[in-house]
């Protein structure tokens, strides 16, 4: 079922000359509103009038998380306060979150994206729909809850945690439909089996699932055990929260972008410029509508590549292929960002520390484990273990203090860590090696 | 009368005490005493050696982190309570043993036990005062 018939299959012509249009207001609304965006115009030697054409859009400059930083906490808000009804925020574990603002009509369209999204899932307003984001600062709870209520659907509101319940609301609501984390699915089955519940006799039959990175291999093993279909869904807050893309049951190939809402971009991370048709690179989105927090081709670091073939479901929008990389170095470890930069700021800190780590991830079950490897060095040497054992203990909590994520200390002999090309690996990402 | 040994960290895995020994055995120093503490990621190989500062150079150019410690080599009676008494007598001084590894002599009939104390000074001077039997730190190296 396609929710939003006149805009999800709008012929691309007129849905282009919406988006420039709406593109156009934009830009005026920005340089009257946002004192940051008047300055980056004027730097650019440019006007809202300039913008003749969607082509045009390169001659607008980027937008960036650290601008939000910068900005902390509303300074690139367009409205009074006043006209703001909700905020939320990222994770802000080093105390820098981007916050961002919605106002009534952004709340609309945002539960409307996300009505969209259920509908492109198969869900009706005849499902029950168990959410298992969590609620709060992070977006996935209430952008689901809300996206729910206007499809019409029963929303069981269970928010993260106290797993066993949620297998035993699950079995006993009947719920149909299931948002969560994949691995938390994931988790939510193994608890159920430990519990001698059968996920395939449960009335459940399709799943949202987003926020971390998966694999098409982790999909299938959802799908197999759950016997669900499994989609991806795309956003982030800085943009709108879930929503922003979704992949629809007919096709399970590309997520479909809210291209209405959403002006996407795929460019090359080092140069800025458009990299060819279907070729892989960064995505920036510019918010066409959102009048809270207006962002002009935010820069959202995630890899992909955008297909604009018609799609056998009906819509007309263009799909994104599954986010597989970042063109930073982030890592999302259990739905927490982490730096490598952070954690090399907290290694630093430490006294007589060596400057060599390497951070690997891999997924213990369904759990995401981090192991911070450190080069032991002469001034942190020890020949007693229990000094060593603080050591590492002190790191451990060091970095669980300021980035909220417990990681596993291994220290490592001097050069044990590989350079490549003099630079060191940061990263070794074993969780989609399956 | 402290005696000088080396410390070396280890990740557990296999080879990296082959390649401790065969850098010492190339070298021609002589492991007098060993102690190998490990966890489950890493080691800590304490070593009395015939050479302290070859053995320390080799080792270091090789890469390994290697580090000095003063440690006492106490003489004890080789005999049913030879070490109960002197724990004892360190016991009622306050003083404590980090950690400590033992070898017997090929001659005669004392053991001698290597200790790492919290407080080796006055560790040194109390075995002293009650006349109780170490080794150089030369002659250990020598013997």
């Amino acid at each position: 079922m396609i929710f939003d018939v006149d805009m999800e299959t709008m012929p691309r012509e007129e849905l282009e000359q919406l988006q420039l249009r709406r593109l156009k207001s934009l830009c005026e609304r920005v340089y009257e509103n946002v004192p940051f965006y008047n300055k980056k115009f004027k730097e650019k030697g440019i006007e809202p009038g300039d913008i003749k054409s969607l082509d045009d859009i390169t001659k607008l400059p980027f937008t960036e998380k650290q601008d939000l930083r910068n900005h902390y906490p509303f300074g690139l808000f367009a409205v009074s306060r006043d006209n703001i009804v909700r905020i939320h925020s990222s994770s802000g574990t080093t105390g820098k979150a981007t916050v961002v603002g919605y106002t009534k009509r952004d709340i609309r369209n945002w539960a409307n994206m996300m009505a969209r999204s259920f509908a492109a899932a198969g869900a009706t307003a005849d499902d029950i729909i168990h959410n298992a984001y969590g609620y709060g600062l992070f977006t996935g709870g209430l952008g689901v809850h809300y996206g729910a209520e206007a499809l019409g659907a029963t929303i069981v509101p269970v928010s993260g945690g106290g797993t066993r319940r949620q297998v035993m609301l699950l079995k006993d609501f009947g719920s149909t439909l299931i948002t969560s984390t994949p691995s938390y699915a994931l988790f939510l089955y193994e608890t159920a089996q430990e519990l001698g519940i059968d996920f395939r006799t449960l009335p459940l039959r399709a799943g949202i699932f987003g926020a971390e990175p998966w694999s098409n291999s982790m999909r299938k093993d959802i799908e197999d055990k759950m016997n669900i279909k499994a989609m991806d869904i795309y956003g982030l807050s800085e943009i709108m929260g879930p929503g922003v893309a979704i992949e629809c049951i007919e096709a399970q190939n590309g997520l479909h972008i809210m291209e209405d809402h959403f002006l996407p971009e795929v460019i090359d991370p080092e140069t800025g410029k458009h990299v060819g048709p279907g070729e892989v690179g960064e995505l920036v989105i510019t918010t066409l509508t959102k009048e809270g927090i207006p962002l002009i081709r935010y820069r959202t670091k995630d890899l992909t590549r955008i297909n604009y073939a018609a799609c056998r479901c009906g819509r007309t929008f263009a799909r994104m292929e599954r986010v597989t990389g970042r063109s930073d170095d982030m890592l999302i470890i259990r739905g927490v960002n982490v730096f490598p930069s952070q954690i090399e700021s907290i290694l630093i800190e430490t006294d007589g520390l060596s400057p060599y780590y390497q951070l690997v991830v891999e997924r213990e079950g369904n759990l995401d484990i981090l192991t911070v490897k450190v080069e032991m060095s002469p001034g942190i040497f020890s020949d007693e273990i229990k000094n060593l054992q603080k050591l590492e203990r002190n790191i451990q909590r060091n970095i669980k203090e300021f980035l909220g994520v417990t990681a596993k200390i291994k220290l490592v002999e001097p050069k044990s860590i590989e350079r490549s090309a003099g630079k060191a690996t940061r990263i070794i990402d074993l969780r989609n090696q399956k | 009368m402290k005696c000088d040994q080396l410390s070396i960290f280890l990740e557990n895995r296999a080879g990296r005490l082959a390649e401790v020994t065969r850098l010492l055995s190339e070298s021609k120093v002589n492991i007098r005493a060993l102690s190998l503490a490990d966890t489950s990621d890493f080691g800590i190989l304490r070593l009395i050696v015939s050479d302290f500062e070859k053995a320390q150079k080799v080792l270091k150019d090789a890469g390994f982190t290697v580090g000095k410690t003063s440690v006492v080599a106490v003489v004890v009676d080789d005999h049913p309570g030879g070490l109960h008494n002197l724990l004892h007598l360190l016991r009622d001084s306050g003083i404590n043993v980090e950690y400590m590894y033992a070898f017997v002599q090929q001659s005669g009939s004392n053991a001698v036990i290597i200790f790492r104390f919290d407080k080796t000074e006055q560790a040194i001077e109390l075995l002293t005062e009650k006349k109780i039997k170490m080794i150089p730190g030369n002659e250990l190296s020598q013997l």
